[in-house]
């Protein structure tokens, strides 16, 4: 009954936010802080772009953020109410309400189980595990027509069958059928070239208007954060060193790391400084 | 004009699959490179590219099979080479590759130098251990990297270093071509402009003559290379210099490929991009007319029938498609 309650929040209210959320990995002189005190406030329909380099403890906040991963320190608040993952049960309604899509489509699957599995699991996990198979055919049909895919081309497939390209897509699908509130996109991107990206970034927006879920987007290309969000986080060394919205952050960096990351990135109107390495 | 360091005809390699089918990854590629050029092949994922770089080397084996044309570097034909005569004489001496997980070729249980030994010994087994210890010293400070790498682990070096210190390896010969399949692109921003900042060294130091860059990023391929080549299906569909092809593309392919460029500059959320729609045809049986056909825009009944050769338009670019440049041209122009 309380998730009724949530789905009416108004737009802009708070979805996601952290407080002091810390991660520490090992201990004596091989401690490394990956996610060092970092406070957030992620609103809802708004879409969010957490930029950093490599190390730069990105996935670890993901991690965090799913429930994979314990905060050493700090609060994670879900719909304005401290998360509470401790059973098994709790966790499952909270994967109700938050799910990702992983940089490598290869190995986001199980390579036992076929695609329709993989499908009907999301409809067992929405609670509709009892409906006869035709309307869950017809559901499956709708989420594979969504991303241009075919169900009668995949069903009885294994997911490693399809090129990454059609993986990631299938990914996409899953969350249609989930309709999950947070979507977190771990480098949905980087495993597919240049011209797929631009579809399955289309896929993504249009889902976020069909279902309403807050996508936040972990990446480190600068310029597919800049063309998709309206909220920018750079990160590095754990820490939140620039956010704001994004024409702010990318056209009038402040701080001298989100200038060089900018610096860095090869583009086409201004000229490639390569004396600053 | 400058002296063709490397000059490849009409060269079709095959794949041939368990199956027996064959598979024309590259159809038909002519390409030129001249001293102190370089060029850039881009293209989705399967377009025949990365193929098209290990065709290029004149070192063949299974399931890559050699089907007609010829390479030929600095004036000495190539082709139909043996193997193994290949392997001791071209490979590292006049072409050198480097591939795109560069990185996992270093062998951790070895120290670089020892992986430098390697490749000089196996070219030429009379050098000394202490003449090969003075030439890679030599050639890492040249190109900035620290001298006590060559004593260290490969795991004890970061990603970029590696790939760098591999590229440093590869070229150790001097090759005069230097063919580079995406050797940045599992680095985060930082590394990449290092490792491009000693690929271009290479090119200006007169260690490497000319350069084959390989990428699907567009952005980098602009800031890098001369020339721009588009590749769709195992085909070359255009060709020019990289201002051409990025700011002025007259194929439908690369015009709808330039479109999906995200570089963070101002107006970049004005722009839609534009995602081409389809998958490429499959190359077991490809269509027998244009192969981008199915996925363009501006595709007339008889594209599906009549296969095009490159077209030239003058002034050095080429494209490969039946409706005239002007045509194309006013297309585009209705469009926007």
């Amino acid at each position: 009954m309380k998730a009724k309650g949530k789905e009416e929040t108004a737009v802009g209210a708070e979805i996601l936010s952290g407080k002091g959320l810390t991660r520490v990995f090992g201990f004596g002189p091989n401690k490394t802080v990956a996610v060092d005190h970092v406070d957030f406030s992620f609103k809802k329909g708004e879409i969010i772009s957490i930029v950093g380099e490599s190390g730069s403890g990105k996935t670890t906040l993901a991690k965090m953020l799913l429930g994979l991963l314990k905060p050493t320190e700090g609060e994670i608040y879900f719909a304005g109410e401290l998360r509470d993952i401790s059973s098994h049960k709790k966790k499952r309604q909270y994967w109700q309400n938050i799910q990702a899509i992983f940089q490598d489509p290869f190995s986001s699957y199980n390579i036992f189980r076929k695609i329709d599995a993989v499908l009907l699991d999301c409809i067992r996990m929405r609670g509709g595990r009892r409906l006869p198979y035709d309307q869950k055919r017809a559901m499956m049909e709708e989420a594979c027509s969504f991303v241009n895919l075919k169900f009668d081309e995949l069903t009885n497939k294994y997911p490693f069958e399809l090129s990454g390209g059609q993986q990631q897509r299938l990914m996409i699908a899953r969350i249609f059928l989930l309709k999950p509130k947070i979507l977190l996109a771990d480098e949905p991107t980087s495993m597919i070239d240049a011209c797929s990206r631009a579809t399955i970034l289309d896929m993504l927006m249009n889902l976020r208007d069909e279902i309403g879920m807050t996508p936040i987007f972990i990446t480190h290309d600068i310029g597919l954060a800049y063309y998709v969000s309206d909220t920018v986080y750079i990160m590095e060394h754990g820490v939140f060193v620039e956010s704001g919205s994004a024409d702010d952050v990318i056209l009038n960096p402040q701080e001298p790391y989100t200038q060089r990351l900018l610096n860095d990135v090869p583009k086409l109107h201004e000229e490639w400084d390569l004396s600053t390495v | 004009m400058s002296k063709v360091i490397l000059e490849v005809n009409e060269l079709t390699t095959k794949y041939i699959t368990r199956f027996r089918e064959d598979i024309y990854a590259v159809d038909h590629v002519s390409l030129k490179v001249e001293d102190g050029k370089s060029i850039g092949i881009a293209g989705e994922s399967g377009c025949g590219k990365s193929t098209l770089a290990l065709s290029l080397m004149g070192y063949y084996f299974p399931p890559l099979h050699y089907s007609s044309g010829e390479i030929i570097v600095d004036g000495r034909n190539i082709t139909g080479m043996n193997p193994d005569n290949v392997r001791k004489t071209i490979l590292g001496n006049e072409i050198s590759y480097i591939p795109q997980a560069a990185m996992n070729a270093l062998n951790p249980t070895q120290k670089v130098i020892r992986f430098i030994e390697d490749v000089i010994q196996a070219h030429n087994p009379r050098v000394t251990r202490q003449e090969i210890y003075e030439l890679a010293r030599e050639r890492f400070e040249l190109l900035g990297l620290p001298a006590d790498v060559l004593q260290k682990y490969s795991v004890e070096l970061s990603g970029g270093m590696k790939q760098r210190t591999v590229i440093a390896t590869s070229v150790i010969l001097s090759p005069k071509v230097l063919i580079a399949d995406e050797p940045s692109s599992a680095l985060d921003v930082t590394s990449q402009k290092m490792v491009i900042k000693m690929i271009l060294d290479l090119m200006e130091k007169g260690i490497i003559k000319s350069l084959i860059f390989i990428t699907h990023e567009l952005p980098l391929l602009y800031n890098v290379t001369d020339d721009i080549m588009v590749m769709y299906a195992g085909q070359i569909v255009e060709r020019g210099s990289a201002d051409e092809v990025v700011f002025d593309p007259i194929h439908p392919y690369s015009k709808a490929l330039m479109g999906s460029i995200i570089v963070p500059e101002a107006g970049l959320r004005d722009v839609k991009l534009t995602a081409i729609p389809g998958t490429p045809p499959n190359l077991k049986n490809p269509p027998a007319g244009c192969r981008f056909a199915a996925r363009c825009k501006f595709a007339m009944p008889e594209c599906q029938a009549i296969s095009v050769n490159l077209r030239d338009t003058g002034g050095g670019r080429t494209y490969r498609c039946i409706i005239p440049e002007e045509d194309l041209r006013k297309a585009y122009e209705n469009e926007s």
